[in-house]
């Protein structure tokens, strides 16, 4: 690999995180996670520098990377909306977000806005039973949400 | 008289720093105490209180911790579960955001009783603000020598390190954890060997819950039968978070003593009743992958053995209400969705038999399905019960199994009308 993606504040993390572990692969979730605060998901070039960092190969990185739904494999908006529609949140009018969403951007639950800002998933539970419908905005909860305080954010936003 | 509860009166943000811990709560009392301990006689405490996993198993703590061989020469694991990933289930993100230091007195002690130096708070990925409090307690609890080495001056060494997962499910059932938290895909290992014996990095390990370890200080601080005097029903010691969620009024975590209360009361009582003063149609006792109550059953009481005499589960203790108005096949449709996208993929019933049911499932909703997909729906069921390597498949096959025949005049008004009556 000619020249680095990832920065060397990704480097220290992983050094700092070197002792908390006895084998260096432990470390391929949080190095993944480390990755894609910097970029955002995780092109394939990511990918390989994290293999590299790690001292595994590429495919092992795709492999556990592609089973866990929290790791972007393509593209995401600035704003990536995961709402909830599990049980609870179905039960206090998730759906209607979903729609919402879909009406307000022009697009289908899943698919990224036109203009790369928003990206609108449903999620499974959250763990915001009691305090639902929620969603996450990238790191953040959103909670008690309806269609008026989703507005409200969405416009904080603009 | 008031109820004593351990957690719910410190479910505020005034209680998470170690200040507070230690000036309020007499933080660290207990890990001191256990510290002076035999570690034999701090399991012996755990087997006497009766507590039984939080997590969802239910099983005995203290019988968990005795499995630990004594003899490896291995890295032993403490391991808290912290994945809260059951839907309906939202009573350890409390404990983590308000009384994280609980959790780590709770996880050095056990350490200390099973020759442990080494823990991992293995937390959901989406609990990315909680993740961050962790640590900065984490930091807290070293600086004033809580943690790390030496622990106030008794020259055990106990680490704590949080470990995030990235969105899966199937985090939650223990060795998909271990694989996870090794920097694997979250697939469940054949058991046995057990983690007690080959857990984490092939170290025999305990996991438990977070509400588990988090009420290792009181019991060590009140002994064990005071624990489990706590509890009003053989067999189960203290107290219980219940996440109540759906349609209720008030929605939310209740702590009461293990045995003390039945659906209705907590349904109508402690949460006031149904929203919109609307009829109960169905409870959901204990996270989505327990099978479904009517409104005739409810006069149970919330605790393992009751449930399990009537065909349901405690599980987590996440309790969802639905009310008269919603329709009983959509939900099914939406919990069976959940399980198709958590299924693992390598057991074959539950890989393929989990999106069979929730195609039927859709079809039946929106007035496709036939006569006989009722019988095929409880026949792929049946399939998949009892023959996964974990319980996803049990998971997703009760509340099917259980939805058809508690309601199955509801699927057959879809099938027969060609859409949802309530539509």
């Amino acid at each position: 690999m000619s020249t680095k993606i990832l920065s060397q504040k990704f480097y220290d993390a992983i050094k700092k995180l070197e002792t908390r572990y006895p084998t260096r692969v432990a470390m391929l979730l949080p190095a993944l996670h480390l990755a894609q605060e910097e970029t955002s998901w995780l092109p394939p070039e990511v990918m390989e520098e994290v293999g590299a960092c790690l001292g595994i190969h590429p495919a092992q990185v795709k492999e556990v990377a592609s089973f866990y739904t929290m790791y972007n494999l393509k593209p995401v908006g600035k704003y990536h909306l995961k709402i909830c529609t599990n049980v609870a949140c179905a039960l206090r009018g998730a759906e209607g977000l979903v729609k919402h969403c879909e009406k307000k951007f022009d697009m289908k639950c899943g698919e990224t806005s036109r203009d790369k800002k928003f990206t609108v998933v449903e999620e499974e539970c959250l763990g915001a039973c009691g305090t639902a419908p929620a969603m996450m905005m990238n790191d953040d909860y959103h909670e008690n949400l309806d269609v008026q305080k989703l507005d409200r954010l969405l416009e904080s936003l603009k | 008289m008031e109820t004593e509860t351990i957690f719910i009166q410190h479910f505020n943000e005034e209680s998470r720093p170690l200040a507070y811990y230690l000036a309020k709560m007499d933080g660290y009392k207990a890990a001191k105490k256990a510290l002076a301990m035999q570690p034999d006689d701090i399991t012996a405490e755990m087997k006497k209180s009766n507590m039984r996993g939080r997590g969802g198993a239910g099983f005995p703590t203290g019988m968990k911790w005795g499995f630990i061989p004594k003899t490896s020469t291995k890295p032993k694991y403490v391991v808290c579960n912290a994945d809260e990933s059951e839907p309906g289930t939202f009573k350890d993100r409390d404990i983590m955001r308000y009384t994280p230091h609980m959790l780590f007195e709770g996880m050095l002690i056990a350490g200390y009783a099973i020759g442990s130096n080494i823990g991992y708070i293995y937390i959901r990925g989406e609990y990315t603000r909680e993740a961050k409090l962790l640590d900065a307690a984490i930091d807290e609890a070293y600086e004033k020598g809580y943690l790390g080495k030496n622990i106030m001056g008794t020259g055990f060494n106990f680490d704590i390190t949080v470990h995030r997962g990235a969105g899966a499910y199937i985090c939650g059932e223990e060795t998909g954890l271990l694989n996870s938290l090794e920097g694997k895909r979250g697939e469940p290992r054949v058991k046995p060997p057990f983690p007690a014996i080959a857990g984490a990095f092939g170290g025999p390990t305990i996991v438990n819950n977070v509400e588990t370890l988090a009420a290792v200080p009181y019991i060590i601080t009140n002994g064990g039968d005071a624990f489990s005097k706590m509890g009003k029903i053989e067999k189960s010691g203290g107290t219980r978070l219940f996440c109540v969620s759906g349609h209720v009024k008030k929605p939310g975590v209740y702590e009461l003593p293990a045995g003390s209360v039945t659906l209705r009361q907590l349904i109508y009582e402690h949460c006031h009743g149904i929203l919109g003063d609307k009829k109960l149609k169905a409870v959901i006792p204990g996270g989505s992958s327990a099978p479904v109550l009517t409104a005739d059953e409810i006069d149970v009481v919330v605790d393992i053995e009751p449930l399990m005499k009537i065909g349901t589960m405690l599980g987590s203790a996440g309790i969802m209400v639905v009310s008269e108005d919603y329709c009983v096949v959509k939900l099914l449709g939406r919990i069976t969705k959940f399980y198709a996208h958590e299924s693992c993929g390598q057991c074959t019933p539950c890989r393929e038999g989990c999106k069979w049911m929730e195609d039927i499932i859709e079809r039946i909703e929106h007035g496709h399905g036939r006569e006989q997909d009722l019988n095929l729906l409880l026949d792929i069921a049946d399939n998949i019960n009892g023959k996964t390597l974990c319980a996803l498949g049990d998971a997703a096959a009760g509340p099917v199994m259980s939805f058809v025949k508690k309601f199955r005049a509801d699927f057959e008004a879809h099938i027969r009308g060609g859409k949802c009556p309530n539509a």
